[in-house]
């Protein structure tokens, strides 16, 4: 029998750097879910109040990524493929939302989207308005999270062979027949990594969401106002549950991101 | 047919410039240049996938400028096939087309030898079957010139005498083929015409005879690497192959099938003498020198011996021997030395 190899000095202290920042990201949640009883979390988990929270803000996060992407993804491909002056100045426009306060992103939207702006009075004509709507919190949360989708989406187009498009193109199929039957397929993997990443960023976002829409209450918001209205243990509750629906989401969706990736292969 | 005239396009430091030439209806031109020469480029702006900054290429008369890429009916093969890797071969070969192309895939795979291949995908193909693929997925629109990246470089000898063999009877067909290469035995074997592009510019244009026996410029002559080619048959004579022209009995080696083709020898390989050569040479004539040049590797003669045999000898040997025009020598040259590239060959 061949003896036991131990592990070089380097390779320890790797494991140890690993170790380290797994602790850090693993131990407050695995703390704060162990310290929620059975019987907390089942009445949480039942509460109607929670339920109709979780559901609005899945449904917002999901509709804000649908409908970004109508015209995210196409201005990737764009993005990923033209060269044009100024395009550096528009990558880092892009990435604007990411490293700006979300609180100052929910003034922001704010200020646009409020009843006596012109998008809000063009709203009140339609009879609705942006704030403490739906439709204001998936502005919030597209705005937070839109980086995500576009960036990983031109990468994805970059990464496809560019002559594939262009033999699409000498067989006779127009640039959108192109885009749609081979751009598209080929980028795919990448683009469902984007818009994992942007429904996970609009589902955790709190910052720019309470500012245009204290109500509905999406989680994030229900779990701070149960914060500081009763405290740290009825919080948690909470908190843990929404933990549980993130993770068997997005379980669901890298699966399904990863599957169609593998039928393309 | 394919008329381009002062066609100039900059690509970065890449300048491709004042390009001039035409292929006929029915012509297999052959474009051969080195890599970075511009070939791609070239075909990539008959395409349309390039815009010229400068000049105009015309497609049976008319202007190509404007035409979108996917109205041009151009076919285009590229040297790495671009095969689309998450399609089956049949959706390859049918992307043009929608549902009813059933027929006319199955059609063009057979013409290419291709039908066993359709329900796999272009990862599992070798390169041999990859390039069939993707001639097919040219084909099937029935393009009015066919636009080939270095079709055969990379293939192994099978696949390249497969594909030889079909691109020259499309062109029999009457298939129209702008061919581009860096390999000049491809252009003997397939070109009707053939244009030498060095830097970004047409140095000489012509018919094979004319670019390879009469190079214009050191460059071509170079490039071409070899003056000594002949077109015509070769029959089989016991353990000798006999190539005959205009009275002229060339030995080839006998591994050679009888056939049609091209032979091929080194002016290196020729030895000038100016009395009978006795050694182990099978291939001994005696003619009168017809033309002396100075190359940089040493002395050009042309000698008739009722072909123009094309020889090389150092400025010493030349002035040893006496050489000069009209002068008669004998030439030899050993069987082993001259190659023949068949136009039809069997695998």
């Amino acid at each position: 029998m061949a003896p036991l190899k131990l592990p070089d000095f380097f390779t320890l202290c790797l494991w140890a750097c690993g170790g380290v920042v797994l602790l850090f990201i693993l131990a407050p949640l695995l703390h704060m879910s162990l310290n929620v009883s059975p019987g907390m979390l089942t009445q949480t988990a039942t509460d109607a109040e929670v339920l109709r929270s979780i559901r609005i803000t899945l449904l917002t996060a999901l509709a804000a990524a649908l409908l970004f992407s109508l015209a995210a993804v196409p201005f990737a491909w764009f993005l990923a493929r033209r060269k044009f002056p100024g395009k550096g100045v528009l990558l880092g426009i892009i990435d604007l939302p990411v490293i700006i306060p979300h609180s100052t992103a929910g003034i922001a939207l704010l200020s646009v989207l409020n009843r006596e702006s012109a998008l809000g009075r063009l709203a009140e004509t339609f009879g609705f308005s942006f704030i403490g709507n739906p439709a204001g919190i998936a502005l919030a949360m597209a705005f937070v999270s839109l980086p995500f989708l576009i960036n990983a989406s031109r990468e994805g187009f970059a990464s496809v062979p560019q002559r594939l498009e262009k033999t699409g193109l000498t067989l006779g199929a127009s640039p959108w027949t192109v885009f749609f039957t081979i751009s598209l397929p080929l980028a795919r993997r990448s683009i469902l990594t984007g818009f994992v990443m942007m429904i996970a960023r609009g589902l955790s976002e709190f910052g720019a969401v309470i500012i245009v829409a204290y109500h509905p209450m999406v989680m994030p918001v229900l779990i701070y106002e149960r914060f500081t209205s009763f405290g740290l243990s009825y919080a948690r509750g909470a908190a843990v549950v929404f933990l549980g629906v993130c993770l068997v989401f997005f379980i669901i969706l890298r699966l399904l991101s990863g599957r169609q990736y593998h039928a393309q292969r | 047919m394919l008329s381009v005239k002062d066609v100039e396009v900059e690509l970065g430091a890449f300048c491709l410039s004042g390009v001039d030439f035409t292929v006929k209806a029915g012509n297999y031109f052959v474009l051969l240049g080195e890599s970075g020469a511009g070939k791609t480029v070239l075909l990539e702006l008959i395409a349309g996938l390039l815009t010229p900054a400068r000049g105009s290429i015309m497609l049976d008369g008319r202007d190509l400028a404007g035409i979108p890429i996917q109205k041009r009916h151009l076919g285009l093969v590229y040297q790495d096939q671009a095969l689309f890797p998450h399609l089956t071969v049949r959706s390859n070969i049918g992307y043009a087309f929608s549902g009813e192309a059933r027929d006319r895939v199955q059609e063009i795979a057979a013409r290419v030898g291709a039908t066993d291949l359709l329900d796999r995908k272009p990862t599992t193909l070798s390169l041999g079957e990859a390039q069939r693929v993707a001639l097919a997925r040219a084909l099937i629109r029935h393009p009015r010139l066919l636009l080939l990246d270095e079709p055969l470089s990379s293939l192994d000898v099978p696949s390249r005498i497969f594909i030889r063999s079909l691109l020259r009877r499309l062109n029999a067909e009457g298939l129209t083929i702008v061919h581009v290469t860096h390999d000049y035995e491809e252009a003997l074997a397939l070109a009707s015409h053939v244009a030498v592009l060095e830097n970004g510019r047409i140095v000489q244009a012509g018919t094979p005879e004319e670019v390879f026996h009469k190079p214009r410029s050191r460059f071509v002559a170079g490039f071409t690497g070899i003056r000594n080619f002949f077109r015509g048959q070769v029959v089989a004579d016991g353990d000798t192959r006999w190539f005959t022209l205009s009275g002229v009995r060339v030995a080839l080696p006998p591994d050679h099938a009888p056939g049609h083709g091209c032979v091929v020898f080194e002016s290196d390989s020729v030895t000038v003498s100016p009395e009978q050569p006795h050694g182990s040479a099978r291939n001994v004539f005696y003619g009168n020198i017809i033309d002396i040049e100075t190359v940089p590797r040493g002395i050009a003669l042309t000698v008739n011996v009722g072909l123009p045999i094309h020889a090389l000898v150092t400025a010493a040997s030349f002035r040893e021997l006496g050489l000069t025009l009209e002068k008669k020598v004998w030439i030899s040259f050993k069987s082993t030395a001259v190659r023949f590239i068949p136009d039809e060959e069997k695998p």
